[in-house]
């Protein structure tokens, strides 16, 4: 699972109001090497949740984004996009779990795939 | 400028569609305009279309699926003296830059309705000796291609009306469909199938209504073993999959045999998401809107494969109350699951569409069609959301499927979501008979022999179907 997928998903168990974002347990993270694709980028920077990636990438062990929320004119600059992409593609929690930050339920993470299923007791 | 575009004889419905859409994709915003080549039905081949440039032209030709050719035509008759008189009267300084010595060409004998041996072809190239070609010949990689299109009218068949009249075309060819994608990429060779695995020739087609393009985003909800988004992950796209059956997305049929390894197959960029989710309750985060430029998918509509949504049945009917999970046993749960019927699969497809789409993306997707169905069921549609194309495969003589493009025109909002969903229901109540669970299923499979079934399918042998060539017979 890439971090993009992350900052797009929440919790949606039934009750839960705050369930964005998703704290990451790791057991194992993977890099992937993704064609670096700037057009892309520029399009999706808009949409990120600027703190949620930040915190995902500190729990997968990267700490070389800024912390706040980057001006759009970043975009402009190679080394930053770089680091956006590295973050935002080539970064995969490969077994884990994401964890509801209100109830603390797990949703596993096996083989890249997130299972985001909800119980019975949850829908 | 007039070009004529040439069919292959198939998928008659989508032809059309997909050149507009490319149209659309290379930057033609107004409809295009058509015409038929005088006494020729509308299943016919051959087209006549309006194009602003050679360039658009060609651009559509070659990313198409279903266009021949795309030709400058330099002349067109019913016999062969007319289309030398065509010919003749030609502007010349069109043609002579094409024609010059410095030049390699070649000339395609090609026909419609009918087979020429060699001689016969050879004969009509020789027949050209009036165009003063210049030129050296060069089979293999010419640089100009010209075509001599003969077509006749074959006749009765069926009591169909004939397809084409007897018209013979000679033109230099802008584009082509570039069809060896088709043989790359069949079914048959594909590392990891399953049982409605989405023919490749149609993950095309359905890639090219999206309007599929380097850097957009495209996701499939249904995603299964990835059919659909290889065909976009093949022009460029970023892709995205969910399926609420996590053997398939997960496992699939061992490590070699799985969604990434039908992406690596063809050497495409892997889906940078996939993800167990159900469409009923997609776990996307509150706030999150407008970040797809496509959802192209083929939702279970319960005739070979029926959909499945998060809750037992006897809990959604308030039978039970929701089991518990043990704490102990809430690792490796298997939540049970329900019967998902299309009507509230299409709904809440068009309700996440109309909040994931960017403005201007499109939704493309199949949606069943019984066939008997004299009223014609409208298309299920959205406040947001405005139908381009709608195209039809006939699978069998009970049932059909259509291709339905909808794109994204206006934001979505509280009361918009709030107004599809009113009308959801009312379509539902409307639609019931056999949207419902099973029904589609049992009008496809039910035996048509008038003893054994009710009064309703009697009417089927009543009235037969015309045997169908197309939709306009």
């Amino acid at each position: 699972m890439r971090l993009l997928t992350h900052n797009m998903l929440s919790s949606n168990i039934k009750g839960v109001a705050n369930g964005f974002p998703l704290l990451i347990e790791v057991e194992k993270v993977i890099e992937k090497q993704v064609d670096f694709n700037p057009d892309f980028l520029k399009n999706i920077f808009p949409k990120i949740e600027w703190q949620a990636l930040v915190q995902a990438s500190r729990s997968m062990g990267y700490s070389e984004l800024p912390e706040e929320s980057p001006e759009s004119s970043m975009l402009d600059s190679d080394d930053f996009l770089m680091k956006f992409h590295h973050v935002l593609l080539e970064l995969h929690l490969e077994e884990g779990a994401l964890v509801c930050p209100e109830t603390g339920r797990k949703f596993p993470v096996n083989k890249g795939i997130p299972n985001m299923l909800l119980h019975e007791d949850e829908v | 400028m007039w070009y004529l575009c040439v069919f292959f004889h198939r998928l008659l419905d989508y032809r059309k569609p997909e050149v507009e859409s490319l149209a659309y994709l290379f930057g033609v915003n107004d409809a295009l305009e058509w015409k038929l080549p005088k006494h020729h039905h509308p299943d016919s081949p051959f087209h006549f279309v309006n194009l602003p440039s050679e360039d658009i032209a060609r651009s559509i030709a070659n990313r198409s699926i279903l266009v021949k050719g795309m030709y400058e035509v330099w002349g067109e008759g019913s016999s062969y003296e007319e289309l030398e008189e065509a010919i003749r009267s030609y502007p010349e300084d069109q043609m002579l830059p094409y024609l010059s010595s410095d030049t390699t060409f070649k000339i395609t004998v090609d026909s419609f309705g009918k087979v020429f041996s060699f001689q016969e072809q050879n004969d009509r190239i020789k027949g050209l000796s009036y165009i003063p070609f210049k030129g050296r010949v060069n089979l293999k990689n010419p640089d100009h291609k010209f075509w001599l299109i003969e077509t006749d009218d074959y006749g009765v068949n069926n009591g169909l009306p004939p397809v084409a009249e007897r018209r013979i075309f000679f033109g230099r060819e802008i584009g082509a469909a570039d069809r060896k994608l088709i043989p790359t990429y069949q079914l048959k060779s594909r590392n990891y199938l399953g049982p409605t695995a989405m023919d490749a020739e149609v993950a095309f087609l359905m890639a090219n209504q999206a309007l599929v393009e380097p850097g957009k985003l495209v996701y499939d909800p249904f995603v299964g073993t990835g059919s659909i988004l290889v065909a976009a992950a093949h022009f460029g796209a970023m892709t995205m999959g969910a399926d609420i059956d996590i053997r398939v997305v997960r496992d699939g049929r061992g490590p070699d045999t799985n969604v990434w390894s039908n992406f690596k197959q063809y050497g495409l960029q892997m889906p940078i998401g996939l993800l167990r989710a159900d469409n009923n309750l997609p776990p996307w985060r509150p706030g999150l809107k407008e970040v797809f430029d496509a959802i192209i998918c083929d939702p279970p509509y319960g005739v070979r494969a029926g959909g499945r949504k998060s809750g037992g049945r006897k809990l959604l009917k308030g039978v039970v109350d929701p089991y518990t999970v043990p704490d102990d046993k809430r690792v490796g749960h298997i939540p049970s699951t329900a019967p998902y019927c299309l009507s509230e699969c299409v709904h809440d497809l068009l309700d996440l569409a109309g909040r994931m789409l960017v403005m201007g993306g499109r939704l493309v997707y199949f949606y069943p069609v019984l066939r008997e169905d004299s009223t014609r069921n409208p298309f299920p549609d959205h406040p947001c959301f405005k139908l381009v194309a709608s195209s039809e495969q006939i699978l069998s003589s009970r049932y059909s499927r259509v291709l339905l493009t909808m794109v994204k025109i206006g934001p979505y909002t509280e009361e918009i979501a709030e107004t599809a969903r009113r009308k959801h229901l009312e379509f539902r109540e409307n639609h019931l008979k056999w949207l419902e669970d099973g029904n589609l299923h049992s009008s496809v499979f039910a035996p048509a022999d008038p003893q054994v079934t009710a009064a309703g399918d009697l009417k089927l042998s009543k009235d037969p179907k015309p045997k169908y060539r197309g939709k306009y017979v």
